[in-house]
């Protein structure tokens, strides 16, 4: 054990870079604000809400995609994650952050009834609506915000737990009685976020906030194809900070083996995440029944047809030529290109899925989403790097260190 | 079928194996292959095998397999025997979709097993030499290839310095055959020569 580089000195490049990231992105925003958010028409605000509220989402899925990494990685007993555990780690502490943020908004929308948005809030419209009363029992403003804050809560609570639980293997080493204990609380701790992961994020999350937005509209694929979303979108993330790292010379025990298993996540969940996506899309087209219909009809045919299509290039073809071979994978330049790449692609994705509904009929993308797009990534790099100077890079007495440092693909 | 001449060296322990192959490679010799109880990791890498190719094969059959399918339905449902279906255009591509990657799976899978096979010199009824019977219980068997210079002796107590327990000769087939063991080979015939 020569001298490692345990903790983090955030580089005044990277700081820079977040404030100015950070600044672009409230000019944009406050822009924004007053051009289209407090504008008299309500479906010009409507695009401002959802703006903000899918890239909000987005990066809070995306977040806590980490924090499921690392249950699922804890459950599955993994040890080969251990070099680069608290990059996850400090990833996940943006779900407060973003999480209030989401139930701000979402909060907002609920309360201030945006129909344009959530259609089902307006309780007239719902009355005389046989297919939106029939749903009613699910969205509805009680259960929305009761249901929305208890996931975000949760989400954070849990979170917290595992992370806290994680730096207990910071202060000194285990015996075996110990180190057992440790091992079985986090195996408890993983298995609450996964369970309440799945009922949020795995099943009723993605109704909610999404899917509701064309509430006349289903599918039970919906919220597997936005979780994979996140989950590719966050095993990217997490390379990408990884590969950030390795450049400024820390995470000594992290090297290629540990890049080829995150670019196999990168790789594998890409090509799940079509699958998904094609077996939304393909029952829908085969069936061709209108009310099925109505999601795909703007999409496919629509104002959103180019981006629909580029959308499943760049999260599929991409991936899938690019990342196959072994050496892709174990490339540091490749990843980055790839993790950037997939990061960008999953949030078009979230554009159009959100946009999609809410503007049927032009294609909004403009300076706002990617001012907007800014904010977050600059409030991502300032508080993950916070996060990531805030403890020691390793943990060092974690039993499963060992089997990380000598990780072989 | 060539024979060959062969030094085979056994090792009892995978920790002397490591060393010996190096010293091996760097005095010069042909390492014909090493067999051992069981995978042994990084030791490709310690023999200098190149990476395998089986992958890149398993990418052209995969496409093949895409190209086929593709071609074999849109000529089928389009061009040779338009059906209606349900109302849908003939040329309906989310339908063929399945298949495709059906016959993607199948042409990759059935040519990497029969590639596999190939490289690694199986089939039914196919024999190959066995140079040591205990390299499926408790040996490493390093297989060394003579050519007409080599000193076999000096060759096998390099082998025995280096740590094997056992060192023989034995002039083989090299290649694979198709016959049976007891007709074209004695298993046990050269136990006498065994240098213990």
């Amino acid at each position: 054990m020569a001298s490692i580089k345990e903790q983090f000195e955030i580089p005044g490049k990277l700081k820079t870079w977040s404030y100015a990231l950070i600044a672009v992105g409230a000019v944009a925003l406050l822009a924004g604000l007053f051009k289209s958010g407090m504008s008299k028409d309500e479906h010009e605000q409507a695009i401002f809400i959802g703006t903000v509220m899918y890239n909000t989402i987005f990066w809070t899925l995306v977040c806590n995609a980490s924090m499921f990494f690392i249950c699922i990685t804890t459950l599955a007993m993994g040890g080969w994650q251990q070099s680069f555990r608290r990059v996850p780690e400090a990833i996940s502490t943006m779900v407060p952050i973003f999480g209030s943020i989401t139930l701000v908004v979402l909060l907002y929308v609920g309360f201030a009834g945006k129909h344009h948005i959530y259609h089902w809030l307006d309780t007239e419209a719902v009355n005389n609506d046989p297919i939106l009363k029939g749903k009613s029992g699910f969205l509805n403003l009680k259960f929305f915000v009761v249901w929305t804050t208890l996931a975000i809560g949760l989400w954070t609570l849990l979170g917290y737990r595992m992370r806290k639980l994680s730096s207990e293997a910071d202060s000194g080493a285990f015996d075996n009685v110990t180190g057992a204990k440790f091992i079985f609380k986090n195996t408890v701790g993983a298995s609450m976020f996964i369970a309440w992961f799945g009922l949020t994020v795995g099943s009723t999350i993605p109704w909610l906030w999404m899917m509701s937005i064309t509430p006349h509209w289903y599918s039970t694929m919906y919220s597997w194809y936005t979780f994979m979303s996140s989950f590719v979108s966050g095993m990217s993330l997490i390379a990408l900070w990884v590969v950030y790292l390795k450049n400024k010379g820390y995470l000594e025990y992290t090297n290629q083996e540990h890049l080829h298993d995150l670019g196999k996540f990168m790789f594998a969940f890409s090509i799940f995440w079509t699958y998904l996506w094609f077996s939304q899309y393909m029952l829908i087209w085969y069936a061709n029944i209108p009310e099925e219909t109505v999601y795909f009809k703007t999409r496919v045919q629509g104002a959103y047809k180019g981006i629909f299509f580029f959308n499943l290039i760049i999260n599929f073809l991409c991936p899938l030529l690019i990342l196959m071979k072994r050496d892709a994978k174990r490339n540091y330049t490749l990843i980055t290109f790839m993790g950037i790449l997939i990061l960008f692609g999953h949030w078009i994705d979230f554009y159009q899925m959100v946009m999609g509904s809410i503007s049927k009929d032009h294609v909004t993308l403009g300076w706002l989403d990617f001012g907007i797009l800014s904010l977050f990534v600059g409030l991502m790099i300032l508080f993950v790097a916070k996060a990531l100077s805030s403890k020691p890079l390793i943990a060092k007495y974690h039993p499963f260190l060992k089997e990380s440092i000598i990780h072989h693909t | 079928m060539a024979k060959k001449k062969f030094v085979v060296g056994c090792f009892d322990d995978e920790d002397l194996l490591f060393p010996a192959v190096k010293k091996v490679r760097t005095v010069g010799y042909k390492i014909h292959d090493i067999y051992t109880p069981f995978p042994v990791h990084g030791l490709d890498h310690a023999m200098g095998l190149r990476e395998t190719s089986l992958h890149t094969a398993g990418f052209i059959y995969g496409i093949t397999g895409t190209t086929t399918a593709l071609s074999c339905i849109s000529w089928i449902l389009t061009k040779d025997w338009p059906l209606n279906i349900g109302g849908k255009p003939h040329f309906a591509l989310p339908a063929w979709i399945p298949i495709t990657f059906e016959l993607t799976v199948l042409f990759a899978a059935v040519g990497m097993v029969l590639t596999f096979c190939y490289l690694c010199q199986l089939a039914p009824f196919v024999k190959k030499h066995r140079f040591h019977l205990r390299a499926t219980d408790d040996l490493f068997v390093m297989v060394i290839e003579c050519t007409d210079k080599t000193n076999t002796d000096d060759l096998k107590s390099f082998l025995s310095n280096a740590g094997a327990v056992e060192t023989e000769l034995q002039i083989a087939e090299a290649d694979w055959w198709v016959g049976s063991y007891d007709k074209d080979e004695v298993p046990f015939e050269n136990t006498n020569e065994i240098a213990a």
